[in-house]
């Protein structure tokens, strides 16, 4: 322990940090739970009333709210286990010796996708997607395939923002699979190899031990990232056709800032909130019971 | 001799299986681009054409005629100075974080990291209120500030574990002599930690420039963001996807040449929070 600390001192290394994330962090929910309990639409401004928890009731009975919702949770049980089966394959292959250049040449390939803004995913998903000029129709018209409607209809607009998920997200499961693979002692592995050639027990007993952190990491980020999904979903298809799409995070936007009722959009981001925190301690306790 | 022919064989499958890999990652990358060269016309091919002389004129027209080179100069100002403040606000917390005993510690620990996982809408709401009533709507003062609701922790997190990673023995010895928290900060860890700071500093810009549901929110016409812009292209129904692929390419080469840069530490990044 170096110098004596004082509460002083102590205060000033945390102070900004901690000041600024209530200001602009803390401050801000305060104020969105306080519109939450108003009557607060942003074309009557004039009408602006107490309404308690009214908003809470109609959004929790509100069938579209919780649509939304499945259909965030679907996007996940879907596009999740695809990420996990596909990004364990990756690193598998990866994790094999020999082969530098291409290892080294295919690693940085991954860090692509996920580094690309989101809103460009959604974009290109757009004209790659195209009905007439598109080129996945194009390339699935090689086999044989008519073209689809990818993004016009319901089912396969939402095919496309879950492939678009995938393509983006597996790259990243992947990677963290592969520092998992990386952590298992090369005699442990060595020794398993002298008594099994079978892949798949030395998956299972040998190298999933150390892979269950990474697993871990991966189905706590990839459940609060689809509840904050929004940039490549509104630039693909905007949460249409129809509310095929609409993850979550859009319809919240589209109640507060397309339809402007303001009042009921806050108590439906404190409901995420609150359900995201849920899920969060559950996911700590289940995993972390240890700790 | 059939064993060396299997490894061939085997050697073989491994290397096409990479290739699907790295084709798949980048064949997006390879359509945007080249959809970016053609003109719109041509962009409307159906089928799409593969062969075809590349233009530049969806660059020239984006760039000079619609406002795209102001929208990136924004951008980079947003993402440059969000960076800069959550970095000076983050390093002194996280050299906290990493060297001090205090009680409450492991709650502010957790209060920092958790601010990853609030989706943005709930705080988009009562920000674009707040800011409307201050005036400061369409402000690229606004961006800055929300933006680092998730830069300061990303700097928190990395830098903490960088603080971590620096021999203790240095500070006895420091704090035997003398010195304060404030001077072992400043004169041992600080130069010690440059590494984890750049890599902070490459996430937060990247994360900023990237952004897209505030910049929608909270900007019109002045403070427009580059995502931001390129969205307001998809209206209407000739839409002209030349230009929007130009943009596109624009937005996305500094993101991933920086991605490239700190590829070796973007998946630790990217865990924040969630693995220890």
């Amino acid at each position: 322990m170096p110098a004596k600390t004082s509460r002083l001192t102590l205060f000033g290394f945390l102070a900004p940090a901690v000041i600024a994330l209530a200001v602009i962090g803390v401050g801000p929910l305060l104020y969105a739970f306080y519109t939450s309990l108003h009557f607060f639409n942003l074309t009557k401004l004039k009408k602006i009333r107490f309404l308690g928890f009214d908003n809470y009731s109609s959004v929790l009975t509100d069938p579209v709210f919780w649509e939304a919702m499945g259909r965030t949770f679907t996007m996940l049980i879907i596009a999740l286990p695809l990420q996990i089966f596909i990004g364990l394959g990756i690193a598998l292959i990866l994790n094999r010796p020999g082969l530098g250049f291409w290892r080294v040449l295919t690693r940085l390939s991954l860090v692509l996708p996920m580094a690309t803004t989101y809103a460009v995913v959604g974009l290109l998903g757009q004209v790659m997607f195209n009905l007439k000029f598109g080129v996945v129709n194009q390339l699935i018209g090689f086999i044989g395939i008519g073209p689809v409607n990818w993004i016009g209809d319901p089912t396969n607009a939402f095919t496309v923002i879950v492939f678009w998920d995938v393509w983006q997200w597996t790259p990243f499961v992947a990677l963290v699979l592969l520092a998992g693979l990386t952590t298992v002692p090369g005699e442990v592995e060595e020794a398993a190899e002298l008594e099994t050639k079978n892949w798949w027990t030395i998956l299972r007993y040998v190298q999933l031990p150390f892979l269950i952190p990474g697993l871990v990491a991966v189905l706590i980020l990839r459940t609060a990232d689809t509840l904050k999904l929004f940039d490549m979903v509104f630039t693909l298809t905007r949460g249409g056709p129809g509310s095929a799409t609409e993850l979550i995070s859009l319809m919240i936007q589209r109640v507060g800032f397309r339809a402007f009722d303001q009042g009921v959009a806050s108590a439906q981001a404190i409901i995420l909130l609150i359900i995201t925190i849920i899920l969060a301690q559950i996911y700590i306790k289940v995993f972390y019971k240890e700790v | 001799m059939a064993a060396a022919i299997s490894t061939k064989r085997s050697i073989g499958i491994q290397i096409a299986l990479m290739l699907t890999i790295i084709l798949f990652a980048v064949f997006p990358f390879y359509w945007m681009v080249t959809t970016s060269l053609k003109t719109q016309v041509l962009a409307l091919e159906s089928p799409p054409v593969w062969v075809f002389t590349p233009t530049l004129s969806n660059y020239v027209s984006v760039l000079f005629d619609d406002g795209v080179f102001r929208t990136l100069v924004n951008s980079l100002i947003v993402a440059v100075s969000t960076t800069i403040l959550a970095i000076a606000l983050g390093l002194p917390a996280a050299y906290a974080l990493a060297r001090i005993e205090f009680r409450g510690k492991k709650d502010l620990w957790f209060w920092f990291i958790t601010n990853r996982m609030i989706s943005p809408i709930v705080l988009a709401l009562p920000f674009f209120l707040i800011v409307r009533q201050l005036g400061m709507l369409d402000n690229l003062i606004t961006l800055i500030l929300i933006y680092l609701t998730f830069n300061l922790p990303i700097v928190i997190w990395i830098c903490t574990d960088q603080f971590r990673a620096i021999p203790y023995e240095l500070d006895e010895a420091a704090s035997l002599e003398g010195a304060s928290h404030w001077r072992i900060f400043r004169s041992i860890c600080l130069p010690l930690a440059m590494p984890g700071v750049a890599v902070s500093a490459i996430f937060s810009f990247i994360f900023s420039w990237n952004e897209l549901m505030f910049a929608l929110v909270l900007t019109r016409t002045k403070a427009k963001t580059a995502p931001a812009m390129a969205v307001s292209f998809m209206e209407g129904y000739n839409l002209p996807y030349g230009k929007i692929m130009a943009t596109s390419t624009l937005i996305v080469i500094p993101v991933l040449i920086f991605a490239l840069i700190a590829s070796k530490q973007l998946v630790r990044g990217l865990t924040m929070g969630a693995v220890k």
